[in-house]
């Protein structure tokens, strides 16, 4: 023990870097290896276990731990239906990553898999590459922001925050010191003696997320969290969650279904759809080039149809040959070709390929929604400048607008999206 | 206006039936035979301060035995699922289902010296044991029939602690033991307060259990202020004092209940 705590101070004035959080892992019966956790992740010595041996320096030797959590092959049935489908995930530390999708994917299942209240039925938990199956909710370094916050209704706002630490029977001035740091996180300074009855719901939400941040948690869990709140609040606490996110450097794992929310805050998406991960990649990887006609559909809007791949860069839509950039899909293959509203552009029927009528036209604010009948298809418009119901009008779009996927193997376009799923 | 009119059926009822003969018993309390005010039958209530001390007694353990023994069974019904929940609730309030008497009747059969269980304990080889007319039978006798009044309410507020409330205390640390004493006991104390009333104030002024399976040594409050009235020793005033005294403590001790209560009847009611 002297050998470690010689050895961390040795390493804090070499690299002026205190540690966050220690780990000690013993590697075999005779080492220790010392993690350090600040900003990064060093190892910042190994050890021999007899208090005689020497010290061996190894400072420098710097490792980021990459992955905090990894699913391998998850699946899960209940009463014989499967929820999820081997499923594979890697997140990393820090990160802020969202599984979306809509009701009944498989989301919800899949943070209640690594918060604990799930066991697998197959595949494997790994939490910093070690297994963690088998070990029950109150043991991991994991934390939950429930869908309804499930607050207890018998304690105030202070004692609720402060339940974690109480269950670790932290001395009374740690509690009130810390309490007072997550009050402060959450902007909720003031309401310490407030029940929780009485608060409103984004002031609940609050709560319910420094009661989880309380423990200090390496990843926190958070399900549907902002489902609840009206608009405004909603805008503003994801702002702020991504702010909490930074400030304390910890991985954020969020499920919801709202693609927007998911575009505005995380590093990562991952896509769901029937118990499968259909794509995982950043936001503006998930928007540009999404890999089936659902991520397209669910992401945005989309309008999808169905297409001919011709050859490399050619694709037939309707009847008519269009340029385009995607290439690798073989010769005459069907494929599914998106194209989403605000590429769309609207010109004089003599100059496009495609002619149609318009249908309608809805005021959205900041564009307008037009709905073109053209080949028995409606094609989603967006533009700044309204075209007349009933007038004939042309549609265009470059080549690189162009998003050609292969074909689903399930023609399954019907889903749900809406409501927050109850998983209970 | 209209939602007064509604109450008024009851309001003449217990105009009629609660508050006249209250008003009756305090009379009765007062005065001797004559009808002159007196105190002589309140006083005359502390020579059986003993049958008061048993009766409390009895009711005190009946009502400790059927909380031990409603808790859990309450807490598992309602994490099971909807359907049985019902299943299992219409076992619980089957017996009640019977007679009362009847029920009562079933134990003298059942405990008798020549009973089926002395008869059972014959085959093996011991006994036979005393089991009727003791206070051990007046207990059994007791939580048997009271028991239902304490799973019900205890039920009615365990089946609002919701699931997630439940894990949240796991996902900040808790095992099961801490999550019940935690949350799950303090959410559930309404529900243990009224149990507790529902079970104790009809134990403590029962007569029929007493008198069936305790035996003439056992005599509670009950029977002291049934015999008053219809037994030999008549005296209605001495039976509305002991009444009154009756009602006094009840309502002292119920007081004292609520006073634990407080803070946990806003979050719930």
């Amino acid at each position: 023990m002297v050998n470690i705590l010689t050895f961390y101070k040795r390493y804090v004035n070499a690299t002026k870097q205190s540690c966050r959080n220690i780990y000690i892992y013993k590697n075999s019966s005779k080492t220790l290896t010392i993690y350090c956790f600040s900003t990064k992740v060093y190892i910042v010595g190994l050890f021999f276990e007899q208090p005689s041996a020497r010290a061996e320096n190894l400072t420098g030797g710097r490792i980021e731990m990459e992955n905090i959590i990894s699913l391998k092959n998850i699946s899960v049935k209940f009463d014989g239906e499967r929820i999820l489908n081997d499923i594979n995930l890697e997140i990393k530390d820090k990160e802020f990553v969202t599984l979306l999708g809509p009701s009944g994917c498989g989301k919800t299942t899949t943070l209640r898999i690594i918060g604990g209240f799930i066991t697998p039925n197959g595949g494997k938990v790994l939490f910093e590459d070690k297994e963690i199956n088998d070990i029950p909710p109150h043991k991991r370094n994991v934390n939950t922001v429930f869908q309804r916050y499930a607050l207890f209704p018998h304690l105030n706002v202070y004692e609720n925050i402060a339940f974690g630490l109480r269950v670790k029977k932290l001395p009374e001035k740690v509690i009130n010191q810390r309490v007072g740091e997550m009050l402060e996180l959450v902007n909720l300074m003031g309401y310490e003696k407030r029940s929780v009855n009485r608060l409103s719901g984004g002031q609940q939400q609050r709560v319910a997320i420094a009661r989880a941040l309380i423990n200090r948690p390496r990843v926190l869990l958070l399900d549907e969290p902002l489902g609840a709140l009206d608009l405004k609040l909603r805008k503003e606490m994801q702002i702020e969650l991504k702010r909490i996110q930074q400030s304390l450097e910890i991985t954020f794992i969020y499920v919801t279904h709202d693609q927007e929310e998911a575009l505005t805050m995380s590093d990562t998406v991952v896509v769901m759809n029937n118990g499968d991960i259909q794509q995982i990649g950043t936001p503006v990887d998930i928007y540009n080039e999404p890999v089936n006609a659902f991520v397209a559909d669910f992401i945005g809007e989309s309008n999808i149809l169905d297409g001919l791949m011709i050859k490399d860069c050619l694709v037939e839509i309707g009847g008519r040959e269009f340029e385009c950039v995607d290439s690798g899909f073989g010769e005459n293959t069907p494929v599914d070709v998106v194209i989403r509203p605000e590429d769309v552009k609207l010109v004089s029927p003599d100059d496009a390929k495609i002619n149609g009528l318009v249908q309608s036209v809805i005021f959205k604010g900041v564009h307008y929604e037009m709905l073109v009948e053209a080949y028995d298809f409606s094609w989603i418009v967006h533009s700044t400048q309204a075209a007349e119901v009933g007038s004939a009008v042309g549609i265009k779009f470059a080549p690189s607008d162009i998003h050609i996927m292969k074909k689903m193997e399930k023609a399954n376009k019907t889903y749900l999206i809406g409501t927050p799923e109850e998983e209970i | 206006m209209k939602v007064k009119l509604i109450s008024a059926p009851y309001l003449v009822w217990m105009a009629v039936f609660i508050v006249v003969p209250l008003i009756m018993v305090g009379y009765f309390a007062f005065t001797d035979g004559n009808g002159h005010f007196t105190l002589e039958y309140i006083a005359d209530v502390a020579q059986y301060t003993n049958i008061f001390i048993k009766s409390i007694w009895l009711a005190a353990i009946a009502t400790v035995i059927c909380l031990v023994v409603a808790y859990p069974v309450a807490f598992i019904l309602t994490r099971l699922e909807t359907k049985v929940q019902g299943t299992m609730l219409m076992i619980v309030m089957l017996p009640m289902w019977m007679n009362f008497l009847l029920r009562t009747y079933a134990w003298m059969t059942l405990l008798g010296n020549n009973g089926l269980i002395n008869r059972l304990f014959e085959l093996v080889g011991i006994g036979p044991f005393k089991m009727l007319n003791t206070e051990g039978a007046v207990v059994l006798g007791m939580v048997y029939n009271y028991l239902p009044f304490m799973i019900l309410p205890l039920y009615s507020v365990m089946v609002k602690i919701h699931k997630s409330i439940l894990e949240a205390a796991a996902d900040l640390g808790c095992n099961s033991r801490e999550t019940l004493f935690r949350v799950v006991l303090p959410l559930s104390l309404p529900g243990v307060n009224s149990g507790i009333i529902m079970v104790f104030v009809p134990a403590i002024s029962t007569f029929i259990i007493s008198r069936m399976l305790g035996g003439g040594g056992n005599l509670l409050i009950g029977d002291l202020i049934e015999m008053q009235f219809l037994g030999n020793s008549y005296n209605p005033n001495l039976g509305a004092g002991i009444s009154l005294v009756l009602m006094v403590i009840i309502l002292l001790i119920m007081t004292i209940m609520n006073q634990f209560n407080d803070d946990d009847d806003k979050v719930l009611l």
